[in-house]
């Protein structure tokens, strides 16, 4: 078998504030493979955007990655230094990030933004640069990109920043996309444009797509495997039908029903009792003990990482599935 | 565009109107006009004549038409010193002052970004705090006193830099220069220095705080995600971002430059209008000190409108609502 | 990033001003500048006392004392610690009454242009409309001129004395007050308990005094403290041009330019010792203001 594309092992990154130590990532492990999709769900303040980052190193201080291991490809991107890292940074691993209002820098054109990404990392000349630039508008569905190149970002929609950013992540065909809710600040016409040119080029180029959202249902219909994150954890981790259709922990369950559909109209929705906890004070036990209607004593303890079947885990000990661990 | 340039020129005559209007009641209305706009040596028939040929005998609003007519033909009186119009005495002077400022500011973005830049990047360093501690000195030091101190120490303890005067001059377009030759360089040098003093310090904390805001935005950290080296992150990036607010201050500050030379004009015996207006105060050349407060008031609102336009020409955002 | 770092449990019980202490005490570098400030200050009031000369008495002063180093003995058998101007004055008696001036002009200024300021400021928010663009309009022009530049202007017209350079100070200062007062004033008055109040018909000035102008306040005396630091600056370089306090009664920036000519010669003490003294006493009320501004304003803390 050879090596994922990526494979988080037990990763920690955790922000040293003056209240305490936040522990944003606390032990999370996930997999992805060549040309597959992860689906990394949760509420925000989950960790989910903060194991995006800790991947690319671009977490930023108080922030620092303390434990576990980044596997790019079987190398350890968390032992790696800065410089080989920017290497990789944009040219193997791409991010993109959530409101496209805000990444491209305002005061540079957008031909300049992407002909210096290109120049980071391949030895070409302006021209190539150029024209390898050009293609990718191309690519992303930009019309006219010779013309729309010389522009600056203000002059664009939101929906066309976010495409030019997905244009630039894709410049050097990297192995990996971490795509942070990379949809959620756009309109629901656009994002299922955006959606469907991820997953085409996904399949294209076999590239590997972390893509990070607090929504299931863009997940639903983008990626193979989901894995659901609850106050820096895991907490449940399978196949996106097999989660969907017969989720196995009492918050996936919660945030499944809290999500409206055509077939349910009119019943009532289903609420999550309670507030995220507050990552300075977490409970010793599962966090998601005070919120759940399936607590009980043994809670209070911290509950394993169970493999309930193949390919389906749960951090639980009162699981909602049926049966007991295979 | 040639809309905004023809609004903005309008609201600039408006300003000078305002200010000739405060100008007027300053000299005319809260001074005695006779004293004030003629020579004190003069005698009775003299004096007679000078207040019918200013229209002294009209009522007020006449007399503010006559000054304001006057005014536009460039006549704002003769210098009792000189004898000299006193616009042609103050604009003969006015290029030592320019290249005085201009040094200043030179010298002020050559020292301060640097320092700025690497203040932000390393918030919490040794060095970054000496810098900051710095600034606050700069801001604090009295101006004149450091002046007096730099000659102290340059010209007179190690005689390095020569304490007066501009020094030797080429002419270049009709007006002596220093800054062309050497021993002029070496005459620049402290007086521009000393003129920088303040704007080193604004320049730093500016730039200080735009490479902290800078850092924390997206954009930076997209283009660490590009893999961006991190110097043309800096350099680029953040700089280029940086500049609209940098630039935007220093210019406006020209006009304090302008303004603060009368302080470091007189200290070093630079022969600009800073040092002639000093003079002009102190044996009440008021001709003089009219002409010299309309002309800065009109250097003001050039120095804003160049400020707007290269504002515009930094930021591309700015460029586009300009159009509309 | 959507992590959410939430601050820690509720902070002790502590009254606000000693958080207030402590969030000062926090800068060591703001403690000394307190510290010395207030021994300028002290220094100053003392005077009298701990000036070894009258420096205003002529009948004191030997012009055969004239431009004695530091530390040497005068005709009458006084140790010049500082030295002596050219007059014979002792350095030191100069500069103990030399910031008398100093500060009394910077903080009656300062004082003064607050007043003037803060109740055109409360009366351009309160009134807002013309009233507010007219007084905004002004604030605008003063500040878009130099300060050194008006004040000369200023001086230039009325001429010299002490009251006159107050009166410049007032002039080129208020705009601040009043621009700062305006901004916080506004904001406060859209906060529903301002709002609350008018409902109430309570009288205006009830509502200006009792609920705007403690919130108007801080922001008020952060910009205060750094007025009074630029006010004495701009009066020292005044009179060090010759255009501000009469050669009578030297403030710190007269003694300065008293020793201008001398400094050429070697004698530098004359114009040293003075401004040393203008230096500390600026730099610490800069220090306080510094830190002062960091613990009041609210968006800055961490």
């Amino acid at each position: 078998m050879t090596a994922p594309t990526l494979e988080l092992r037990d990763l920690r990154t955790h922000f040293a504030t003056r209240g305490g130590v936040v522990k944003a990532v606390d032990g999370v492990s996930l997999r992805v493979d060549r040309g597959q999709v992860l689906g990394l769900v949760g509420e925000s303040g989950s960790g989910k955007s903060v194991t995006g980052f800790s991947i690319l190193g671009l977490v930023d201080p108080p922030g620092q990655v303390v434990g576990g291991q980044v596997l790019f490809q079987g190398q350890d991107l968390a032992r790696l230094d800065e410089e080989a890292m920017r290497h990789l940074r944009g040219n193997r691993i791409a991010m993109i990030f959530q409101d496209p209002m805000m990444t491209l820098n305002p005061v540079l054109r957008i031909d300049t933004q992407m002909i210096e990404t290109v120049l980071a990392h391949a030895p070409v000349s302006r021209e190539e640069a150029r024209q390898r630039a050009r293609d990718a508008l191309g690519q992303v569905g930009i019309a006219a990109p010779e013309e729309r190149m010389r522009a600056y970002p203000h002059q664009f929609s939101g929906g066309m920043r976010q495409r030019v950013a997905i244009a630039i992540a894709l410049l050097h065909k990297p192995d990996l996309i971490v795509a942070d809710e990379p949809t959620t600040a756009l309109d629901v016409t656009i994002q299922g444009q955006i959606l469907a040119e991820a997953q085409k080029l996904c399949a294209e180029h076999g590239t590997a797509l972390i893509w990070i959202t607090h929504d299931l249902s863009v997940v639903a219909g983008l990626a193979d495997r989901i894995a659901v994150m609850y106050a820096g954890r895991v907490v449940e981790e399978g196949p996106v039908e097999a989660v969907l259709d017969a989720p196995l922990h009492p918050y996936t369950v919660g945030l499944i029903g809290s999500v409206p559909s055509r077939n349910r109209r009119g019943a009532a929705l289903n609420q999550i009792p309670g507030m995220t906890p507050s990552m300075l004070n977490l409970p010793a036990g599962c966090a998601f003990a005070a919120r759940c209607p399936r607590a009980a004593s043994g809670c209070s303890e911290p509950p394993p990482f169970v493999e309930f079947r193949p390919g389906r885990s749960a951090r639980c000990i009162h699981p909602h599935a049926e049966g007991p661990p295979a | 565009m040639t809309l905004y340039l023809l609004r903005r020129c309008l609201q600039a005559a408006g300003v000078m109107l305002v200010m000739s209007v405060l100008v007027f009641v300053g000299v005319y209305a809260i001074g005695d006009p006779v004293e004030i706009l003629i020579s004190p040596e003069a005698d009775q028939i003299e004096r007679e004549r000078a207040i019918r040929a200013l229209g002294l005998d009209l009522p007020l609003w006449q007399q503010y038409l006559v000054f304001l007519k006057n005014a536009l033909h460039g006549d704002l009186g003769r210098s009792f010193v000189f004898n000299e119009p006193a616009l042609k005495l103050i604009l003969d002077r006015m290029p030592a002052t320019l290249e005085l400022a201009f040094g200043a500011t030179f010298v002020a973005l050559l020292v301060g970004l640097p320092l700025g830049l690497y203040a932000g990047l390393r918030p919490n360093g040794a060095l970054a705090r000496g810098i900051m501690a710095g600034s606050i000195l700069g801001f604090s030091l009295p101006t004149f006193w450091v002046g007096l101190m730099l000659i102290m120490v340059f010209a007179v303890q190690l005689g390095w830099l020569p304490s007066t005067g501009r020094g030797e001059t080429v002419d270049v377009l009709g007006t002596r220069w220093s800054f062309l030759t050497l021993d002029g360089l070496r005459h620049l040098a402290m007086p521009a220095f000393n003129l920088a003093l303040f704007k080193i310090s604004l320049v730093i904390r500016l730039t200080r705080a735009g490479v902290r805001e800078a850092m924390l935005m997206d954009y930076v950290k997209f283009a660490r995600a590009k893999g961006l080296h991190p110097s043309r992150i800096v350099l680029v990036h953040v700089l280029k971002n940086i500049m609209i607010p940098v630039i935007t201050v220093v210019g406006l500050e020209f006009g304090g430059t302008i303004a603060f030379s009368v302080v470091t004009e007189s200290i070093f015996a630079w022969p600009g209008m800073g040092k002639l207006i000093i003079d002009s105060i102190n044996v009440l050349d008021r001709p003089v000190i009219v002409a010299y407060l309309m002309l800065i008031v009109l250097m003001f609102i050039v120095i804003n409108l160049l400020v707007d336009l290269t504002y515009t020409a930094l930021d591309p955002r700015v460029r586009l609502e300009g159009r509309t | 990033m959507s992590a959410v770092l939430r601050p820690s449990a509720p902070p002790q019980v502590e009254t606000p001003l000693r958080r207030f202490a402590s969030q000062f005490a926090e800068s060591r570098l703001a403690l000394v500048g307190l510290v010395v400030f207030v021994a300028i200050v002290l220094a100053a009031l003392l005077a009298p006392w701990l000036a070894p000369q009258n420096p205003y008495d002529l009948a004191q002063l030997d012009i055969m004392d004239g431009r004695l180093p530091p530390g040497s003995v005068g005709a009458s058998g006084m140790v010049h610690w500082l030295g002596t101007d050219d007059q014979g004055r002792d350095m030191l008696s100069g500069i103990l009454y030399g910031l008398r001036i100093s500060l009394m002009v910077g903080a009656g200024s300062a004082l003064v242009a607050a007043l003037v300021g803060a109740s055109l400021g409360m009366l351009a928010a309160y009134a807002g409309g013309r009233t507010d663009t007219l007084i905004m309009r002004l604030v605008d022009l003063q500040l878009s001129f130099p300060a050194i530049l008006a004040a000369l202007m200023i001086l230039a017209f009325l001429g010299k004395g002490i009251l006159n350079v107050v009166i410049a100070l007032v002039v080129v200062e208020w705009a601040y007050y009043a621009r700062t007062v305006r901004g916080s004033a506004l904001v406060e008055r859209r906060r529903e308990y301002i709002e609350a109040a008018q409902c109430l018909a309570l009288p205006t000035g009830r509502i200006i005094f009792r609920h705007l102008l403690p919130n108007v306040l801080p922001p008020l005396i952060v910009v205060g403290t750094m007025q009074v630091a630029r006010a004495i600056a701009l009066e020292a370089t005044l009179s060090f041009l010759g255009l501000g306090v009469p050669i009578t009664e030297p403030s710190l920036g007269l003694l300065i330019a008293n020793g201008y000519e001398y400094m050429l010669s070697g004698k530098y003490w004359i114009s040293f010792y003075p401004g040393i003294a203008l230096l500390l006493t600026i730099v610490s009320i800069n220090l306080v203001g510094d830190q002062l501004r960091d613990v009041i304003n609210p968006r800055l803390q961490k």
